[in-house]
């Protein structure tokens, strides 16, 4: 059978080069960069070299690039980091941080457990197509904010976020001061837009290697310089005495041959990936009854087309995809485990009884039109059957 | 997610008694589009040689994920032919150990279809009784 894989969003294969250029440093260079011997300013000069391919990337400068496990734990740190600087030095004015409500689970649960531990935080609203508006974050710093957290572009639905904009008014309101500080989770965003750390105005940016053809379990932080922060894991004064642990060498050098890599095909990936994503978007739309895309029909990443199929249940089309060799995902309830449907699409004020039917298809390097055009034959009858075996029901009436 | 068994996903592509029924003589509706979970259960009644009133027919319909449908399948599977008196004996234990187990997540959906099942019985039970008072 066919098999296509569209869930590029939730993580994507290794690339062969990244692979090649990894796997020196098992058995061939395997010293610990942490020590002065020739074996280990060998693996040292592979994580400096790395870091700098990160750097130029973000337009920052190397000692700025923090690498940790997973952007969960650059998240993680991002937030809990900030918020504990703060405390060690203003013992009297409590923080307030200002939050997305369409963050990935990693920043919303980091903020609901800031909440917990006597934290304010603001939940910023978006309009029914994902988008923040950048005046209401505005409206919302107050003098003790010492947060700002946006995603770059969401990875349940593809909408972009004004980030540029944000970044200006925040880098109004801080004036001369430091606080407050702007942070974006960048994990789906980061190898399809324009991440210029000083256009953008961010003080620090998460990113995770697996989504852009690198392998699972590195990830990077970039703090911008003189940004107070205070480690999570403690332990040996690596990564600039912010994050404890030897540096995993082969992870980090293959992250950053997957970041090079996607730069060098980057304008051209992303015409193909719109392209792609738009006629789909347009087939769908117009071969399937009663279906919504979600997300923002224009500010959108180029690799995700999100919907939702009234009168089905996600997980019930995800599972009959699979069984015709097409891998996505859903935001229903039924997939995550919960009895509630996806937070962004609550957040985005879809009803839901309509989120429940929600499915994510999201692209990358190796899908092509056939694909695409496979997945529009067999949808409309999966669709169908799983209609057909539903009682008649008024949804979303 | 946890995995379905085999049995579940069995059910799931082929759902058994799946459908509409014609002048049924129960029909219910349990659960809500809110929840995610939504089942129709439709029955047809006869008595039997030892004049038992039993399931002689049952389909249902269901809007949800592939556990809500697989179990709305096994569970009509095992009443049909059923007394009403066995049928509503019918409990989540012996439907998870039909299906070789269900993930924990998804035992809500087991008990949604025994619901409907007991609810249907009893709404034909009490239309019977209506039917009996109205002669």
């Amino acid at each position: 059978m066919k098999k296509i894989y569209l869930d590029y969003a939730a993580t994507s294969p290794v690339d062969s080069l990244v692979l090649k250029t990894m796997s020196p440093y098992g058995s061939q260079f395997y010293g610990n960069p942490n020590s002065l011997h020739s074996w280990g300013q060998k693996a040292r000069e592979a994580v400096e070299k790395s870091r700098q391919i990160i750097a130029k990337y973000l337009n920052c400068l190397s000692e700025e690039i923090i690498f940790t496990s997973c952007a969960t734990e650059a998240n993680n740190l991002a937030l809990k980091g900030v918020v504990k600087a703060w405390k060690e030095k203003n013992l009297k004015l409590s923080p307030h941080i200002i939050v997305s409500p369409i963050e990935h689970h990693c920043v919303l649960d980091t903020a609901k457990r800031l909440a917990k531990e006597g934290v304010e935080v603001s939940w910023l609203k978006v309009d029914k197509t994902g988008l923040v508006d950048p005046k209401q974050v505005e409206k919302l710093i107050k003098k003790n904010t010492i947060l700002v957290s946006v995603m770059d572009g969401n990875n349940e639905v593809g909408t972009i976020e004004p980030i540029k904009e944000i970044g200006k008014i925040i880098k109004n309101k801080k004036g001369k001061g430091i606080y407050p500080l702007f942070h974006t989770d960048a994990v789906q965003a980061i190898q399809y837009l324009s991440l210029d750390t000083k256009k953008l105005k961010v003080d620090l940016l998460s990113a995770s290697a697996h989504k852009f053809y690198g392998p699972k379990g590195i990830g990077f932080l970039y703090l911008k310089k003189g940004t107070p922060i205070v480690k999570e894991i403690e332990g040996g004064s690596q990564e600039n005495n912010l994050r404890a642990g030897t540096e995993n060498v082969s992870f980090i050098v293959g992250m950053a041959k997957a970041l090079d890599l996607v730069r060098k095909n980057k304008d051209k990936e992303v015409k193909r990936l719109e392209f792609l994503r738009d006629y789909f978007i347009k087939k769908i739309l117009k071969n399937i009854p009663q279906t919504q895309l979600t997300g923002h029909p224009k500010a959108r990443l180029p690799h995700i087309a999100s919907f939702v199929f009234l009168g089905a249940e996600g997980e019930a089309i995800l599972l009959y995809l699979n069984d015709k060799g097409i891998g996505v995902s859903s935001g229903s309830a039924c997939t995550s485990g919960s009895l509630k449907p996806s937070h962004v699409l609550l957040a985005m004020r879809i009803k839901p009884e309509i989120a429940h039917g929600s499915i994510r298809f999201s692209f990358g390097k190796k899908t092509t039109r056939f694909d695409l055009d496979y997945v529009l034959k067999v949808l409309p009858g999966i669709i169908k059957k799983i209609r057909k075996m539903a009682p008649k029901l008024k949804i979303g009436k | 997610m946890s995995l379905y068994s085999q049995k579940v996903l069995r059910h799931f592509r082929h759902p058994q008694n799946m459908g509409e029924m014609k002048n049924p003589d129960s029909k219910v509706q349990v659960g809500n589009p809110v929840c995610g979970d939504v089942m129709q259960m439709y029955l047809k009644i006869d008595k039997n040689k030892n004049g038992k009133e039993y399931i002689k027919d049952i389909k249902f319909q269901t809007l949800g994920c592939a556990a809500a449908i697989a179990v709305s399948s096994i569970s009509t599977e095992l009443v049909k032919g059923e007394t009403l008196v066995e049928a509503e004996k019918l409990n989540s234990q012996k439907v998870i150990k039909s299906l070789e187990g269900l993930p924990k997540p998804k035992i809500h959906c087991s008990l949604l279809a025994i619901k409907a099942i007991k609810k249907a019985i009893l709404n034909y039970k009490s239309r019977t009784i209506e039917k009996a008072k109205a002669k």
